[in-house]
C-alpha cells in the first residue's frame, strides 16, 4: 500500500487526524511525567557537589532542549509554508510558537533559581544565558508580528521570515558554552563523551525530556486544531463538521 | 531511601526554595497553557454554534 503523505497536508484531512492523535500523546506525557518525577526525586542520588539543588536539572535541561528544538521545528514549518505556500505548514508554525516560548521561559526561570545557590547570582550576562533570552524575544517577536498583521497569509509570510532569520541563534545557544568562556557549565549530555553523571540522573533527565516531547506534540496539535477552525470558519468542510461531534 | 521524613523531603537539603520554586512555577505554567488551550477551543466552538444558527436563520428567511 502506498501511503500518500500529501493527503495530510490539507487542513481538511489533518484536522480529524490531529484530533485522534492528541489523547495518545497526552496520556504518554502524563505517564512519562509521573515516571520522570519519581526517578528525579526518589531514585536519583544526591549530587556530591551541589547537594539537592541539582534536582532542578530534571526540568531545566529538558525545557532548554525543547526551547531550541521547538524553534527549529517551528522555523522548518514556517519555511515549508513560504516555499510550498501550504497554509497548514504556517498554521503548525503558529501552533508551536507559544509552547516554545513557554519552555524558553521555564528554562530561564529554573536557570535563575539554580544559578542563585550555585553561582550566587540570579542572572549573569553570560553567552549561554543571553542567547537563550534572545530566543525568548524571537518567540515573542514571532507571535507579536503574526498578531499585528490582519491578513493571516501575509502574517504567515512575514513571521516566517523572522523565524528563519532567528534560526542562526540556535547553534549560538548550543555552542555558546564551547565558543566562549561561560559561567554556565558545559553540555550535560554529549554524543562523543561518556556520561559524566550517575546513570539514574541521566535516565531521569531523558524520561522528563521525553515527557516534554509528548506534551509539546499534544499541545501543538490541540492548538493547530483551534487555529484551523478559526481560520477556515467560512469553509464548507468546517460547516459540515458541526453535524458530527468533534 | 534518600529522604528520612516528609520535612526532609520538603527541605531539599536546604535548597527547598530553589527546587520547589522551579517545579511549582513549571507546573503552574503547564497547567495554565492547558487551561488556555481549553478556553480557546470553547471560544471557537461557541462562534461556530452562533454561525450555524445564523446561517440557518438566513436560510429560513430566504425560503419563506
Amino acid at each position: 500500500m502506498k501511503l500518500n503523505w500529501f493527503k495530510y497536508a490539507s487542513p481538511v484531512t489533518f484536522y480529524p487526524l490531529a484530533g485522534k492523535l492528541i489523547p495518545g500523546f497526552a496520556l504518554a506525557a502524563a505517564i512519562l511525567t509521573v515516571a520522570g518525577l519519581y526517578i528525579s526525586f526518589f531514585v536519583a542520588p544526591t549530587d556530591f557537589q551541589q547537594g539537592e539543588s541539582y534536582r532542578i536539572i530534571f526540568i531545566h535541561v529538558p525545557a532548554a532542549w525543547m526551547s531550541m528544538f521547538i524553534y527549529i521545528v517551528m522555523a522548518g514549518w514556517a519555511a515549508a509554508g513560504l516555499i510550498f505556500n501550504t497554509r497548514l505548514s504556517s498554521m503548525m508554525a503558529s501552533a508551536l510558537a507559544p509552547t516554545g516560548a513557554l519552555f524558553t521561559f521555564i528554562a530561564l526561570w529554573t536557570g535563575a533559581l539554580w544559578g542563585k545557590p550555585t553561582w550566587g547570582a540570579w542572572w549573569v550576562w553570560d553567552a549561554r544565558l543571553t542567547s537563550e533570552l534572545i530566543l525568548l524575544f524571537l518567540y515573542m517577536g514571532f507571535l507579536a508580528l503574526h498578531a499585528a498583521i490582519d491578513d493571516p497569509r501575509r502574517a504567515d509570510r512575514a513571521s516566517a521570515v523572522l523565524a528563519l532569520v532567528g534560526v542562526v541563534n540556535v547553534p549560538i545557544i548550543y555552542f555558546s558554552v564551547k565558543w566562549w568562556n561561560t559561567l554556565h557549565q558545559g553540555a550535560s549530555v554529549s554524543m562523543t563523551m561518556a556520561p559524566k553523571m550517575a546513570a539514574t540522573m541521566l535516565l531521569g533527565m531523558l524520561v522528563m525530556a521525553l515527557a516534554c516531547w509528548m506534551y509539546s506534540i499534544a499541545a501543538a496539535l490541540a492548538r493547530v486544531r483551534c487555529i484551523i477552525l478559526e481560520r477556515e470558519q467560512q469553509a464548507e468542510w468546517v460547516a459540515n463538521l458541526a453535524k458530527e461531534p468533534t | 531511601m534518600i529522604w528520612k521524613s516528609l520535612d526532609d523531603f520538603i527541605a531539599m537539603g536546604g535548597y527547598g526554595f530553589y527546587v520547589w520554586g522551579s517545579y511549582l512555577v513549571t507546573a503552574v505554567i503547564i497547567i495554565a497553557e492547558i487551561l488556555m488551550l481549553r478556553a480557546r477551543r470553547r471560544g471557537v466552538e461557541k462562534t461556530r454554534q452562533v454561525q450555524i444558527i445564523l446561517s440557518e436563520q438566513t436560510k429560513h428567511e430566504t425560503t419563506t
